[in-house]
């Protein structure tokens, strides 16, 4: 006897569609919401944990791995000390080191970084599940004043290879101590990663040597003035550099070496893990990502509650309706089951309507995400934890469908065949 | 009061014994009836006014609620010692309603909401297929019978026919599947004068072909004429009295 109430149901609630329809909307775009940011945010979790990769150990002077992960890999802050010349050599000497690629900071050009390094860096930094760094155009430098911009600063500024840029000395973006005795030339402009190197001026360690060779402790030396050509033929070898990525022979050695770097004597370092300094990052920031959820949930509870009130409302118009039916012979159970079918069915709609409309915005946003934030947002089945948040709003659908469902019941045991109008 | 006295009464639809009913405990008597019988079909008037208790006698021959004292025995069944979900299966099964007015289900057509009563009753589904093989030809036939079968009258929305065609469909819902009850309360008190007649006339017809029995619940006295018999509600109903001495 339950078949025919779920067919009244349907054929009632079409009869009021465009109030189911609201209804269904509001639950489905609150379900969008919700999946959405669960998704976004483990797909952002997952793009920052690739942030850098292939690296196996990042070395700074002595500083809690945090602080040494911002700076040398997100630009932000600086480092506290530097890591002489000698203990990069030895570190690179070490015979379980597979490559090393210097790192050197301190200069910006427009408020982005300038980071010193090697031509190594193009071929060893890995990113986002194993992807490494491609040119959109030019080349990497090869002349001591070329310099390789990211995709932000190339958009941003508007540089294609060829033009002539000048450093500024350390942070600032206005600042007044400029390099422009010896300006840089574009050749090469990076593909965007979605990471800080998108953000960033590369340019060879030499040439950060260059630029300072007739600098002292933040300021030209007064009354001595080395030209562009004239610094080609000097000395450029750097005494130190701020930090350096380490790659390893064997992933078994990580932490035998990471010792060695740690415990090393002439100098005080520190060597970092990169996954475990990101893990840890991350879960400061995780805070945020958490009130992104809780908001959703809210968003979904208030989409439950305007069913809730669109289903209430309802009852008082439908009394005359529950009384027709118990005089053909409907039980108050079944009025109960009609009200409660309609509240599952609309609760169903909505979520299904929410995850199809999830879907369809992830194919259109997919590639635009994927190249302005360079976060890569997988179209698969959803996962696990996803179909526990789906289901949990399918069982809040049906307890606050049972709240209109239990009063309709009331309503039609007190009722009768009385016709209320 | 007379006392109750078994008997055979197989040949009964409706006999009541010695009835006493209030809404609820606090509430005050609003039914006492020492004995009412209806026999198999008869077509009945019962008149009363307002507040004479129609509508509690029409709650309990259909089975939505009890009677606490007494005894409401309805085709040879003690409605009170069904429970209530055993009362709304009977009703289902052998009781045709039909209401003042605003009787049909806006959101299905004619024809559904003429098969109602089969989405809840098989035996009334079942006779309903065994008179003309479907059940939506039977409620063709009955339709065709009510004078509702021409023109686009079963293709329209239920909300736009006259207050005349909405009870003959609803007529037409209670006899379906043959019930061997039919309650009508205050059927014709929304037509017109001159409707009143035909619609109570059709009603006749149609209860001697399904061999229902007829209780016809009006305060219209200018319809009793038509019936074989009247029971005045107000004349038979002790509560008053019952009031009065408690008083």
């Amino acid at each position: 006897m339950k078949a025919p109430i779920f067919a009244l149901a349907w054929k009632s609630l079409i009869n009021r569609r465009l109030t189911a329809a609201l209804t269904v909307l509001s639950i489905a775009l609150s379900i969008t919401l919700l999946i959405g940011v669960e998704r976004l945010r483990t797909e952002a979790r997952a793009s920052f944990a690739n942030t850098i990769s292939g690296t196996d150990l990042i070395v700074g002077a002595r500083s809690g791995p945090v602080q040494l992960l911002l700076y040398a890999v997100f630009r932000i802050g600086d480092a506290s000390n530097n890591i002489s010349w000698a203990s990069y050599q030895e570190i690179a000497r070490h015979p379980s080191v597979a490559w090393t690629v210097p790192l050197t900071l301190g200069d910006s050009h427009r408020g982005f970084r300038v980071l010193g390094t090697t031509a190594g860096y193009f071929e060893h930094y890995r990113f986002a599940r194993d992807r490494s760094l491609d040119f959109a155009a030019g080349r990497p430098f090869h002349d001591l004043y070329d310099a390789v911009v990211g995709a932000e600063i190339a958009e941003s500024l508007g540089y294609r290879p060829g033009d002539p840029i000048v450093v500024a000395h350390g942070a600032s973006d206005v600042s007044f101590a400029r390099h422009d005795d010896k300006p840089f030339r574009v050749v090469g402009i990076l593909e965007r990663t979605g990471t800080p190197v998108d953000r960033t001026v590369h340019v060879g360690l030499e040439a950060i040597e260059a630029i300072h060779i007739d600098w002292q402790r933040g300021a030209p030396i007064p009354g001595v003035s080395i030209d562009a050509d004239q610094a080609r033929v000097m000395d450029l070898q750097p005494k130190a550099i701020t930090a350096a990525l380490v790659g390893l022979k064997s992933k078994i050695v990580t932490f035998r070496v990471q010792r060695f770097i740690n415990d090393y004597p002439q100098e005080p370092l520190t060597a970092v893990l990169p996954g475990v300094a990101l893990s840890q990052l991350w879960d400061l920031i995780g805070i945020a990502e958490n009130a992104l959820l809780i908001v959703s949930t809210f968003v979904v509870i208030v989409g439950l509650f305007g069913m809730l009130t669109a289903l209430l409302t309802s009852l008082n118009e439908r009394r005359r309706e529950m009384a027709i039916l118990r005089s053909v012979g409907a039980r108050p159970g079944h009025v109960f089951a009609l009200i409660m079918g309609e509240a599952g069915f609309l609760t169903l709609l909505g979520v299904s309507l929410g995850i199809l409309l999830l879907y369809a915005l992830l194919l259109i946003g997919q590639p635009i995400v994927e190249s302005r934030f360079g976060i890569f947002i997988g179209i698969g089945m959803p996962s696990r934890y996803e179909w526990i948040l789906m289901g949990t709003v399918l069982l809040a659908g049906f307890l606050v469908g049972g709240i209109p469902s239990y009063r309709a019941y009331r309503l039609s045991l007190a009722d009768g065949l009385s016709l209320r109008v | 009061m007379a006392a109750w006295v078994p008997q055979d009464d197989q040949l009964l639809v409706i006999d009541i014994r010695d009835l006493l009913f209030r809404w609820d405990d606090a509430a005050p008597v609003v039914l006492v009836l020492g004995q009412l019988s209806i026999a198999p079909g008869e077509h009945i008037f019962i008149e009363g006014p307002s507040g004479s208790g129609k509508s509690t006698l029409l709650s309990l021959l259909a089975g939505v609620t009890a009677a606490q004292r007494g005894s409401v025995r309805v085709l040879g069944k003690d409605l009170e010692r069904l429970s209530s979900v055993e009362r709304d299966h009977f009703r289902a099964d052998h009781i045709g309603y039909i209401f003042q007015m605003f009787n049909l289900i806006p959101y299905l057509s004619v024809v559904e909401n003429v098969t109602l009563p089969c989405r809840f009753s098989s035996s009334r589904r079942a006779k309903a297929i065994a008179r003309t093989g479907s059940l939506e030809q039977e409620a063709r036939r009955l339709l065709d019978h009510l004078d509702m079968a021409h023109g686009d009258l079963l293709d329209r929305p239920v909300t736009t026919l006259s207050v005349g065609q909405q009870q003959r469909v609803a007529a037409a819902r209670a006899l379906m599947g043959s019930p061997e009850l039919l309650i009508a309360d205050e059927p014709t008190s929304s037509l017109d004068a001159d409707r009143r007649e035909s619609f109570v006339n059709l009603l006749f017809e149609e209860c001697r072909q399904a061999d229902s029995t007829l209780v016809f619940v009006s305060h219209d006295a200018s319809l009793e004429r038509l019936f074989g018999r009247t029971v005045d509600l107000a004349a038979i109903n002790e509560a008053p009295h019952l009031a009065e001495a408690a008083s």
